[in-house]
């Protein structure tokens, strides 16, 4: 025991020594999730949308006043014939258009239908789906508003459902998938270059002439890196909650409990890489691009795994962070608890085991 | 008491089974300084490591205190002190933790075996807060020494421990392995300085991984078979190339400032010598009977 807590204090001499990995551990996650959270936030704010109102009656107009009503779009109104519509597109400022047929308000009052055109700029596709989401919603409420007046109920447009997160937030996505992200980054890139350092520095050699335990160096160098990520961890959940207004609706304790387990995860898969290196940038690249890509891509943060072909989609369940990317967001936005999410929790224990397990197994007891 | 021992040990490395430690054997008594001596590539690094259980033999076997180096290696880890050639403290840790982590892996403390570092400790003790990256040569050997002595080892491996360090430093070091010895440690140690070599109770003259000579330093250079004589003239590089042209000459070397040329026994005096090479046209001619040095030995040797 005597021997671990010196183990363990070195290792944070370590980290609190070097500022640049003191700037990684701790700069990249607020940086990330400032930069996701706001930067390259996908909502939609003030976009500016034209609407073409050829019918001028009462209804187009009540529902205009109620989609310029809403912060998420700024309005230009203008008589163009189809053509002029596709050229106003080419300019790049509109991001949709809505145009009102001729008839509509007297559509509505005989037929009890009519339809509205809404044209999306779908070059970023994510935004125009977005934005004509939002517009079938405002539209929607609108056809609501009226029929409660009505016998005869009025249809404009088909229904639109957005569970959980009905404005879109941006955050909702991005802080359970940049936590992620972080954690793994950090985590394991930092754990990455333990062991492989003290190889390349030659103080791997003294290490094995002593009576010391391999497995007292691995929980040893993992040690600091879980207590440091899970100060992480409290800065990237109080970041969510008071810079980005996104609070934790489960269990917080549940929330930090997976946390550990998936930092856990991450330590031992970065003293994998550390034990296999021989040099501290093979490790650093390993665990930079090797974890990096992966976790954007197969944790379902960014592209929704289920539209993924079969061979990525069977690809991803081997990467952790997409368990623990589902754990975060059902905890923090759906506000599950851990009987909906034993399974994800019990993958993720199995693979820290394995790879606990696989590294003891090659640590390397001589130099060769 | 023989505290190790070497029986044909033999390591090669990688898929061409370069040689490096060639059916190597010696036996070093219980609290003797033994030098490993050679030049760099000779395989002493490879010894070292094969006896301080961190690379096994390919061949042969070996001993340190009784211990098998391949089945007991837990054992001898946690009895000898190693040092490898190149230094490795935790640079971003002070004297004073390295110090300390040290003691505590191999569960003991400063306090307990303070009396082992004392000498060596209060050279280095007005630096103790200083990081180990930041200390001069010397002192990180110190450093390196106290760390290596800390839990009391039977055996002490020292892998060229005065290799880049100033001769004062070097000096001192030596003296400090003496003081050592009277503790009764077993002492290892491998130099390519030859001049070292006399400093220790016996040494070993190794080369290509092979080992040519294993004796007391002083029946080494009493044994030296030939006569030797040191040369000096004003022009030294037209010297070598006349004393390589004489007939009688086994060989002939760069020494310092002098040239040591090698005769068979008896068979030149310096008078002798000193007029041939006037009548080569040399000034300056200084010829001297000279005595064998371990280095002479070694060329020797190697011949």
């Amino acid at each position: 025991m005597k021997q671990f807590l010196a183990f363990v204090t070195k290792e944070f001499y370590h980290v609190l020594r070097d500022q640049r990995t003191l700037l990684i551990l701790f700069g990249m996650p607020v940086a990330q999730i400032l930069i996701f959270g706001f930067a390259l936030t996908n909502e939609v704010k003030d976009s500016e949308i034209l609407v073409v109102d050829y019918a001028k009656d009462n209804a187009s107009q009540e529902l205009l006043t109620k989609i310029g009503s809403s912060r998420y779009f700024k309005i230009r109104q203008a008589a163009l014939n189809h053509k002029e519509i596709l050229s106003t597109f080419r300019q790049g400022k509109i991001k949709a258009v809505v145009v009102f047929p001729v008839n509509f308000n007297e559509d509505l009052l005989h037929h009890n239908k009519a339809q509205i055109q809404v044209i999306a700029d779908a070059t970023d596709v994510n935004t125009a789906n977005m934005i004509t989401n939002y517009l079938s919603s405002i539209i929607m409420d609108y056809q609501n508003q009226v029929n409660k007046t009505l016998k005869m109920p009025y249809r404009i447009t088909p229904e639109v459902r957005m569970l959980y997160n009905p404005q879109l937030k941006g955050a909702h996505g991005f802080v359970p998938g940049v936590m992620a992200l972080v954690l793994m980054l950090v985590s394991v890139m930092m754990t990455a270059i333990s062991i492989v350092r003290e190889k390349e520095t030659g103080t791997m050699e003294i290490l094995l002439v002593s009576p010391f335990k391999p497995v007292l160096v691995i929980f040893a160098k993992a040690f600091p890196y879980l207590a440091l990520s899970l100060v992480n961890v409290v800065a990237i959940l109080l970041l969510s909650v008071f810079v980005l207004d996104l609070p934790v609706k489960g269990s917080v304790p549940l929330l930090f409990a997976e946390s550990t387990l998936f930092i856990i995860t991450c330590l031992a898969l970065g003293i994998f890489i550390s034990i296999k290196t021989e040099t501290q940038q093979i490790a650093m690249l390993i665990s930079l691009m090797g974890m990096l890509l992966p976790t954007m891509m197969f944790s379902g943060f960014l592209f929704p795994i289920e539209n993924m072909p079969v061979p990525l989609q069977i690809i991803s369940n081997i990467v952790p962070s997409k368990w623990f990317y589902i754990i975060v967001k059902s905890i923090m936005i759906k506000g599950l608890g851990i009987s909906m999410l034993w399974k994800e929790t019990l993958i993720l224990l199995g693979m820290t085991v394995f790879l606990l397990m696989v590294s003891l197994k090659s640590f390397k007891i001589r130099l060769q | 008491m023989e505290a190790v021992v070497v029986k044909n040990l033999t390591k090669t490395y990688g898929k061409e089974q370069t040689v490096a430690v060639d059916d190597v054997s010696f036996s070093v008594n219980q609290g003797e300084l033994f030098g490993l001596i050679g030049p760099d590539g000779a395989g002493k690094t490879s010894i070292f490591r094969m006896l301080t259980t961190l690379l096994l033999p390919d061949g042969g076997s070996a001993s340190v205190d009784g211990h098998d180096i391949v089945k007991d290696f837990r054992a001898i880890r946690s009895s000898v002190g190693y040092m490898p050639g190149k230094f490795s403290l935790y640079q971003d840790l002070t004297i004073e933790e390295n110090l300390h982590f040290f003691a505590t892996v191999f569960g003991t403390t400063i306090e307990e075996n303070y009396h082992l570092i004392k000498d060596i400790y209060v050279q280095i003790e007005p630096f103790k807060s200083r990081r180990a990256g930041k200390l001069s040569g010397g002192m990180k050997q110190k450093l390196a020494l106290c760390c290596a002595l800390i839990h009391q080892p039977t055996t002490l491996f020292l892998d060229e421990p005065t290799t880049g360090v100033d001769p004062v430093s070097r000096k001192e070091f030596w003296e400090m392995l003496k003081r050592l010895k009277e503790q009764n440690i077993t002492i290892l140690v491998s130099t390519p300085y030859m001049d070292e070599a006399s400093l220790c109770d016996r040494i070993a003259l190794i080369q290509g991984g092979k080992i040519l000579s294993i004796d007391k330093p002083d029946n080494i250079v009493n044994g030296y078979p030939d006569t030797l004589l040191a040369v000096k003239a004003d022009q030294m590089y037209r010297l070598l190339k006349v004393l390589e042209k004489h007939p009688d000459m086994l060989n002939s070397y760069a020494f310092g400032e002098y040239a040591h040329a090698v005769f068979a026994n008896g068979q030149m005096q310096p008078e002798a010598l000193e007029s041939y090479l006037h009548a080569h046209g040399l000034s300056g001619v200084e010829v001297l009977a000279a005595r064998a040095t371990i280095e002479d030995s070694f060329i020797k040797l190697l011949h």
